[in-house]
């Protein structure tokens, strides 16, 4: 169950449209190590994880990606607005425009539209986890190229402060690895699914 | 910044420190400071959304009462810009 707040998590108010810059934002919101890829990893990933306490962490990362998914959303939505036909034309936005307006549709920045395929559910928490702290980094090397790009600093900072939330995801994933390994007999970490297969030696 | 502006920056300022200390709670369930911090700052927060909320509009369903209209309905939508 979700209520929702009406605010974003952080603010965006951005005054200069910029098309180009919003193609390739917003493979963030759809893209292979996007915000919603992210959010749906890690709120279908939660139901087959053994340990309360990692599968509640998913659920409160899961839920904050949701919040930034609505920031990029908004960034993507505040870069698009007032355009020109002629920007439309000259920034090359004209492609997206003729599909979608200036809706905001989950694709990422190549045009390859939003799919399950970009992220996995292994149903073995060990597994889960290491992909788990692979897309925070995937997402972290993204919001770098992003930054390379930007020259305006109403569309910095929220990336920025995006950004940053990928290092201290990785840093609490990298916690929950501990705490399951933790449980675990530490001669056998990557040898079974602790939340599936029953044997003896695997637990402590 | 006007008082509505800056209401709702420290409303994000104080949520947002929620947020960060909910992840670390999650990982360190017996950290007592960091609980220390989360019981004070969720008071605040509880305090200032119903300030906000009285004041201005709802920013969640719990605080839309409403009477003459509809004041969930009628309430900024946050990707405007301004909020």
């Amino acid at each position: 169950m979700w209520s929702y707040e009406r605010r974003l998590q952080f603010p965006v108010n951005i005054k200069e449209p910029n098309a180009k810059l919003a193609q390739v934002i917003i493979s963030q919101f759809g893209g292979p190590d996007g915000e919603l890829a992210a959010s749906m990893r890690y709120l279908s990933q939660r139901y087959s994880m053994p340990y309360r306490e990692v599968a509640g962490l998913l659920t409160d990362i899961g839920t904050e990606e949701l919040g930034h998914l609505e920031m990029v959303g908004a960034i993507v939505h505040q870069l698009t607005r007032n355009l020109s036909m002629e920007e439309i034309e000259q920034s090359g936005f004209d492609k997206y425009y003729v599909d979608h307006t200036i809706g905001v549709w989950p694709q990422a920045a190549g045009g390859v539209p939003f799919n399950a395929n970009q992220f996995q559910v292994k149903g073995d928490i060990i597994t889960d986890l290491h992909e788990d702290m692979a897309a925070e980094q995937k997402a972290r090397s993204t919001y770098d190229n992003i930054l390379r790009l930007i020259k305006d600093q109403d569309v910095c900072e929220p990336i920025k402060f995006l950004r940053q939330r990928e290092v201290v995801h990785y840093q609490r994933f990298g916690e929950a690895l501990r705490m399951t390994q933790d449980r675990l007999n530490s001669k056998n970490f990557y040898a079974f699914n602790p939340g599936f297969d029953r044997c003896e030696t695997c637990e402590k | 910044m006007n008082h509505k502006e800056e209401l709702l920056m420290d409303i994000g300022i104080v949520s947002f420190t929620l947020v960060d200390l909910t992840l670390f709670l999650d990982t360190h369930p017996t950290d007592r400071t960091a609980m220390e911090y989360f019981n004070h700052y969720v008071r605040i927060k509880n305090q200032l959304e119903k300030e906000f909320s009285m004041k201005y509009y709802p920013l969640n369903i719990s605080m839309a009462e409403s009477n003459k209209e509809w004041r969930w309905g009628m309430a900024p939508l946050p990707w405007e810009g301004g909020c």
